[in-house]
């Protein structure tokens, strides 16, 4: 048994150790050559994994934040404060590298600042950048407290408690703006993109997809780290925030067909060529097989379906994300884009070290309850109000 | 806004390629013979079937490529040119993406690289003088001036010369128009140019959600408020209610000691 445990520890070092390797080899012939030598990216193809992945996928990975600080602060569902930390971490984390990504992306990454003084509100990118920048500096404040605990800082903790709710606020406003807008970006091209996935409903899709995927990842980073801490995995909140998702996927749904519809576009969903089978793998693997999975009361109170569920989620998520960004416009360019060694390794860098620090962070940082914690949140929550503003009632 | 521009006959071009000559002595590049828009050709003649199609930056009259960029690095000039400003660019490529004409080009192999289209050599037209690709024209394929003469020359051309022009001239109504205009011999399609590009012009397809945004930033944040002090009056109440229960109690507790 510990041998096993030792072996598994070592291939998984191992591999992080390799990737980050081989994505630093790349990050070199990137930035000492340009996008051409370490790309497949062309005149006809100027986006690519990159902007497919690391940024647009990433954003939308890292929504969990909001979505479960909304729930916590805004409609007070205290039973998801266990979670909240873990989701905020995430995203917090999620927005650095989406913008570690966008550095290795821009072809003049030292501009990057550029759209806080050059200003264009016609763009729907410069919008994108100011919501990441300022959602961005919201997660940094929002995870600060973490931080203050840990070092026992009290007087920063206070005034970064007494700006929670207008913070929470501007996340949640933040947020909707811009995970929204990554669908925007495709809408100036509707003669480009392939008509399955062209809609001028793209900016409600790409948000209701990332509130459906933001618990889907709260529940496997708990997952994978129960199992890393061995520590109990709370079932019964993240069968709640599954509920979340499964629903946020049905509107969803509703919606794509009813775009399918409306655009009398069923003869190319049955047409089952390249784009016909992405769409199948993505709507039939990514939405609808989850959906059922978690509106089953039954099937999401077990902890290997809440995974299974919430690994397909995100699986179709990024699917749709990488469809919309890069299958889509394939035919219209009649150039076949698949990405370099170089652009993958970078990306499987990225991800390797989103993994680390957050296995850093859990490890050194107050991210999930103590495993002893018996008060249920809830009522320390009552607790901790009756203390404080005593004077206030008197 | 279409200022001047520049009408372009398929049916004079010879295919000797003194334009795309020009277009790399003006930009200081070493020629090339892809005959291909890139990086190092702002311009380049396309053999199309049996004719030649010069390709350009179509200088529209509301630009995708302005309307896209984060950082505003392209311009419409009042005199026609839409220009770029490499400076500002930080290289995002939506540009490229965007631009329904597929125009901007990239120096992928530059560690710096800078976006490539053309300017209608503005340097030179804002001088009183003709963009180098139409000085060059040996057969007047290309015809500088004001948007609205080139129109009246190519209305011309079709009346003197019936049944030889294909009756309608592209650029006109292409994503809401373009200072650069097209007549030939042949629908336009069989040119390779895109006729399914909309009327209207593209910005507008964006900038009907964007133009949402401030109301979304008040309503949004307003209802999100709202949402919190009911839910947060809830919480208090509860609180509160407590505590009178708790002193009850306590108060209870005292008078049975009397
Ligand atoms: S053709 Fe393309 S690059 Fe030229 S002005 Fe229009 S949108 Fe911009
Ligand atoms: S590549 Fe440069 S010019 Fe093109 S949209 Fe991006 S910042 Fe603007």
């Amino acid at each position: 048994m510990f041998t096993r445990v030792l072996q598994r520890l070592t291939f998984w070092t191992a591999t992080f150790w390799v990737v980050v390797a081989v994505g630093l080899v790349s990050t070199i012939i990137r930035f000492s050559q340009g996008l051409g030598a370490s790309t497949n990216l062309s005149d006809q193809f100027p986006w690519g994994l990159w902007v497919g992945f690391d940024v647009v996928c990433g954003v939308g990975l890292a929504a969990g934040g909001f979505v479960i600080a909304a729930s916590v602060y805004l409609f007070n569902l205290e039973r998801y404060r266990p979670i909240l930390r873990p989701a905020i971490l995430t995203a917090f984390l999620g927005y650095i590298l989406v913008i570690v990504g966008l550095l290795f992306d821009l072809g003049k990454p030292w501009n990057v600042w550029h759209p806080i003084i050059m200003w264009n509100p016609h763009s729907v990118m410069f919008e994108v950048g100011w919501c990441v920048m300022l959602y961005t500096t919201v997660l940094a404040l929002e995870f600060s407290p973490i931080v203050f605990e840990r070092f026992q800082m009290h007087w920063p903790l206070k005034v970064v408690h007494a700006i929670t709710i207008p913070m929470v606020i501007a996340g949640v406003v933040l947020s909707s703006l811009h995970q929204s807008s990554l669908g925007s970006l495709f809408l100036i091209i509707p003669e480009k993109v392939y008509p399955l996935w062209y809609s001028s409903n793209l900016p409600y899709l790409f948000f209701l997809s990332a509130v459906a995927v933001g618990p889907a990842m709260v529940i496997i980073e708990s997952y994978l780290s129960s199992r890393a801490f061995k520590r109990e995995i709370e079932v019964s909140i993240l069968s709640q925030i599954a509920k979340v998702s499964a629903v946020a996927l049905a509107i969803y749904l509703v919606l794509k067909i009813e775009d399918l519809s409306g655009m009398k576009l069923w003869p190319y969903v049955f047409t089952f060529n390249f784009e016909g089978i992405m769409y199948w793998a993505e709507i039939g693997l990514g939405v609808i097989t989850p959906m059922l999975l978690f509106l089953s009361p039954r099937l999401r109170a077990n902890k290997r379906w809440l995974f299974t569920g919430a690994f397909l989620i995100v699986s179709g998520f990024i699917f749709n994300r990488l469809n919309v960004a890069i299958t889509s416009v394939e035919r219209y360019n009649s150039a076949p884009y698949f990405p370099s060694w170089m652009e993958i390794s970078v990306s499987l860098m990225i991800v390797a070290l989103g993994f680390a620090a957050f296995r850093l962070a859990v490890k050194y940082l107050p991210i999930f309850p103590p495993a002893h914690e018996t008060v249920p949140a809830a009522a320390r929550e009552v607790v901790a109000f009756i203390d404080v503003p005593a004077e206030r009632l008197s | 806004m279409l200022g001047h521009g520049i009408l372009i006959d398929t049916t004079l071009c010879v295919g000797c390629y003194s334009c795309e000559e020009a277009d790399a002595a003006r930009w200081g590049r070493t020629p090339t013979d892809t005959h291909k828009l890139s990086s190092s050709l702002n311009t380049a003649v396309l053999q199309v079937d049996d004719t030649y199609v010069p390709r350009m930056c179509m200088h529209c009259a509301e630009p995708t490529c302005a309307s896209v960029c984060p950082v505003g690095a392209f311009t419409k000039t009042p005199e026609g040119p839409v220009v770029y400003d490499p400076d500002k660019c930080m290289g995002c490529r939506y540009c490229m993406q965007a631009c329904p004409f597929d125009v901007p080009k990239y120096e992928w192999n530059s560690a710096a690289p800078k976006i490539t289209k053309c300017d209608m050599c503005h340097e030179r037209t804002s001088k009183g003088q003709l963009p180098a690709c139409v000085e060059a024209c040996p057969t007047g394929a290309r015809t500088y001036g004001k948007v609205s003469d080139l129109l009246q020359e190519a209305q011309k051309r079709m009346q003197d010369n019936p049944g030889k022009y294909h009756a309608s001239v592209y650029g006109v109504r292409e994503a809401g128009g373009t200072s650069i205009l097209y007549i030939s011999d042949r629908p336009f399609e069989k040119l390779g140019l895109k006729t399914n590009l909309p009327d209207h012009p593209m910005p507008s397809l964006t900038w009907a959600i964007l133009s949402k945004i401030p109301n979304y930033v008040f309503w949004g944040g307003t209802l999100m408020a709202g949402i919190w002090w009911i839910t947060n009056r809830r919480k208090e109440v509860q609180a509160f209610e407590l505590k009178l229960k708790e002193m009850d109690k306590r108060g209870n507790g005292t008078s049975n000691h009397e």
